[in-house]
């Protein structure tokens, strides 16, 4: 029977006339992919603003004046929500994800555009809903980002008015918008590659992206439905997660309900999150490797099963962010063992980011640098999981700063210093402009160092036992008074690494607008998004006739061929070696 | 050539930083010393791997930089190396888990001889209970609180009649004998946290939890919550009196029960 993919490509191209048509009410990937990177960026901006306030208030307690105990608190909770949903995921899925899944498989565009667009707007509105409740009576909610109940819908909690419930509706949007862009993720990728792209020849990026998409569309509505049965709580005075309690002297109308139900639910959610976050930025960093290496990523089919694996066991631990919850203890045996496991996968992952270095040609381009720096700070992060994740050895570090010390390092600094190494290496395609290196340079060493300043002493706070999200620490008997030393130091590193960002943002805005012209290929890459005839990418990205791929994603440096890369849609001939793959 | 020698530099101040630092775990005061234990056993092998793999890197970020006529190696995989590097991993991995489970299944497992504390959490204060003489604690309901009856106990139970009632932040204990710490919260979460003791557990409101440690030194020790409970979290302290037996005797004497405070008023 003769029937046509969508890689064939029949469909015809409409393109849009007017300016509103292209930069706004935009259908076109790559134009979404920066309104969404753009609008990450811009409330990220805003976290790392509340970031350096809290730090001040924790190594120079009370400098500020206005960060009484309730700011403070409202600071922790939005930095943490704001980093972790409104701009590390949304910058991947919705940046990255969009702007590299048609061009990477050869695809003319997402393959529902409209729901594409829609994805966008409805997460702009998100956003606008979360920053809309610093400005009503009572202000953001501070509740921690974890919003657990009771305490979150409670008096006696910033925000408990209007706050919470806007946070709340926030997170619920959000939820829709992701789900749109997602669903277009996977089908896009599952239907819209072009011709010869097989599952194994996609780039590390992709399958990163799009793992973690599945993760998000399987994850996402557990917390879709604590938001929602939270909202009952407190609007309508259901008692899904509230027991019979007596708040402030006052017996309230709750009985019968539980707040373990919501951690549960939470983390159902919040541990595939880590991954959401953590897959395409892995993804990501193995292609920078290879690029820059000029050599092919070590063990290519491992590292997609590897992704897979984390995938799938993400959906099986996530009880270790429970261990002195409450829950039965019993439990304790089970999600330390899965947590363990999972480090197996993610271990082959570093190594072969390490092997695809070994015996390569490293060139130390910006980009390059990043990728390096992310390998160093997620073997300190995931390292530290081991303490984290094996029951026993949590339970004096639950709730210190060695729990803060170490998400911030595999799942913050890691993933924004792909992010980071992903703009400059894609900075070029996407505008057409190249960035000035020496300021590359300046930003990525502040960057670097300065993160690790900031967190690899904090661990030893925690060690010491110093709880986090307390508002000062005041006469502590146990925590010497070089504990508070330490705590300015890092507010030191963490305020010049807060100033450095600024360098970031000069360069790229004005090497738009001064920057030299790229070539198409800058980085002499594989990979088909560098393959476009023109640069920036039109829309429809192929000009008249799709590309088609003859050759797995990472040909560098393959023997008797004329240079050290051979582009995925170039035949295979008797220079070059076809890989099996 | 910078990014290595950065490398480098960032293995050797992280390991210096963790033989010269001040800041690490308090004096232990319980018997949970298999929980340092693991932690310990965790460092090494994560200290080892740190060490390992960042040097490792760093040797290949010199001796494969570009150089000029340099070209890089091609090798799709190595299904050996990965498959060994795999299981040597996996071996790790279980060498960590064991000391893990090991502690952990002392941690779920209460001496039968432990004796019962009950600490009672709320927004931003502790007090604590003790079961009295006939060993049992007498049950609660958030509906019998009041200013009268401030930790909600049920006033028709007879068990409830000999708690003795501690409405204060300070605890006094025994040294040398296993407790199982009973906790209660009457409005949100929080969490009884002694660095010193190791061992710690989250207060649930509708819920009982527990944990039991023994306390081997004395001592007066901070309680400090360390679960997220509201805009006074930072607040919410309490001690730990670690006595002798005959001290704490005397002291346990000197507390009302619940009959003699109902009486009192």
């Amino acid at each position: 029977m003769a029937y046509t993919t969508l890689a064939d490509d029949l469909k015809e191209l409409h393109h849009p006339k007017t300016w509103v048509g292209k930069y706004v009410w935009s259908q076109d990937h790559k134009v979404i992919a920066v309104q969404y990177m753009l609008t990450a960026v811009a409330i990220g901006l805003v976290a790392l603003v509340l970031s350096d306030l809290m730090r001040l208030q924790i190594g120079f307690p009370g400098s500020v004046g206005f960060i009484t105990p309730e700011a403070y608190y409202q600071m922790i909770t939005m930095h943490g929500m704001i980093m972790v949903i409104y701009l590390l995921t949304a910058l991947l899925l919705g940046g990255f994800g969009n702007y590299l899944i048609p061009l990477m498989l050869g695809a003319r565009d997402m393959v529902f555009p409209f729901v594409n667009m829609m994805s966008y707007w409805v997460y702009l509105l998100s956003v606008l809903v979360l920053v809309s409740s610093f400005f009503v009576p009572g202000g953001p909610t501070g509740a921690g980002w974890t919003l657990y109940p009771p305490q979150a819908i409670l008096p006696g909690t910033p925000g408990r008015d209007w706050g919470i419930i806007l946070m709340l509706a926030s997170l619920a949007i959000f939820i829709i918008a992701f789900t749109m862009g997602g669903l277009n993720y996977v089908t896009t990728v599952l239907q819209a590659r072009t011709r010869g792209m097989t599952m194994m020849r996609m780039p590390l990026s992709v399958w990163g992206i799009f793992i973690a998409t599945i993760l998000a569309l399987l994850a996402f509505p557990a917390l879709f439905v604590g938001a929602v049965m939270m909202m009952l709580d407190r609007v309508l005075g259901t008692s899904f997660f509230m027991p019979a309690l007596v708040s402030q002297g006052q017996l309230l109308g709750y009985r019968g309900g539980s707040p373990i139900l919501f951690q549960h639910l939470f983390w159902f959610f919040g541990h595939p999150e880590v991954y959401i976050v953590a897959l395409p930025a892995f993804g990501i960093v193995s292609d920078l490797l290879s690029v820059h290496a000029r050599k092919n990523i070590f063990g290519y089919r491992m590292m997609v099963w590897a992704i897979v694996i984390i995938g799938g066991l993400s959906f099986v631990v996530w009880a270790h962010h429970m261990y002195v919850s409450g829950m039965n203890p019993y439990f304790g045996f089970f999600f330390a063992t899965s947590t363990l496991i999972i480090a197996v996968p993610t271990a082959i992952k570093v190594y072969n980011w390490v092997l695809t270095l070994w015996r390569g040609n490293i060139h130390f381009t910006v980009p390059m640098l990043f990728a390096i720096a992310f390998i160093f700070t997620f073997i300190n992060g995931g390292l530290t999981g081991l303490f984290l994740g094996n029951v026993s050895v949590d339970v004096p570090l639950s709730g210190t700063y060695f729990v803060v010390a170490h998400f911030h390092m595999v799942m913050g600094v890691s993933p924004i210093l792909v992010i980071f190494g992903a703009i400059y290496h894609w900075y070029p395609k996407i505008t057409g402009r190249m960035w000035n290196e020496r300021l590359g340079n300046i930003h990525f060493w502040f960057t670097f160092i300065g993160t690790y300043a900031i967190y690899f002493p904090m661990h030893y706070l925690g060690f010491l036992g110093m709880p986090r999200r307390y508002y000062e620490y005041g006469k502590t008997a146990f925590i010497p008074d070089s504990a508070h030393t330490l705590n300015a130091f890092i507010t030191v590193a963490a305020l010049i690494v807060g100033v450095s960002q600024l360098i970031f943002f000069y360069n790229l805005i004005w090497s738009y607008f001064y920057g030299p012209k790229a070539s198409s290929n800058p980085w002499r890459a594989t990979t088909l998004e560098w393959q476009t005839p023109d640069t920036p990418a039109a829309h429809g990205n192929w000009g008249p006739k799709l590309p088609v791929v003859y050759r797995w994603a990472y040909d560098y440096s393959v023997p008797g061929a004329p240079e050290d890369f051979i582009p995925q849609n170039v035949p295979a001939d008797g220079a070059s070696r076809h890989h099996q793959t | 050539m910078p990014m290595a020698i950065a490398v480098a530099v960032l293995i050797v101040a992280s390991v210096l930083f963790h033989l010269l630092s001040p800041w690490y775990f308090t004096p232990i005061a319980s018997n949970w010393t298999s929980i340092d234990n693991a932690v310990d056993i965790t460092f090494w092998v994560t200290g080892a791997v740190f060490v390992a793999v960042n040097s490792f890197m760093v040797y290949a970020l010199v001796r494969y930089r570009k150089r000029k006529g340099s070209k890089a190696h091609y090798e799709p995989e190595n299904a050996s190396l990965e498959k060994r590097l795999t299981i040597w991993t996996a071996f790790g991995i279980a060498a960590l888990l064991a000391p893990g489970l090991y502690a952990w299944s002392q941690f779920v497992n209460i001496p039968v001889n432990a004796s019962v504390l009950e600490a009672v959490g709320q927004q931003w204060a502790w007090s604590f209970r003790f079961p009295g003489k006939d060993g049992v604690l007498g049950t609660t309901d958030a509906e019998f609180v009041d200013d009268n009856n401030p930790f909600g106990l049920n006033p028709n139970d007879p068990y409830g009649k000999d708690d003795v009632l501690i409405a204060d932040n300070t605890v006094h204990i025994p040294l040398g004998k296993p407790v199982k710490m009973v906790l209660r919260s009457k409005d949100v979460l929080h969490d009884f946290f002694v660095p010193e003791f190791r061992a710690r557990m989250n207060l649930v409101p509708g819920l009982v939890t527990y944990f039991w440690f023994t306390p081997t030194k004395t001592g007066k020790y901070e309680i400090l919550c360390a679960q997220l409970c509201g805009v006074g979290h930072y607040t919410m302290r309490g001690y730990v009196i670690v006595d002798d037996q005959r001290t704490f005797d005397a002291w346990l004497k000197k507390q009302p029960t619940y009959a003699q405070s109902i009486a009192a008023r």
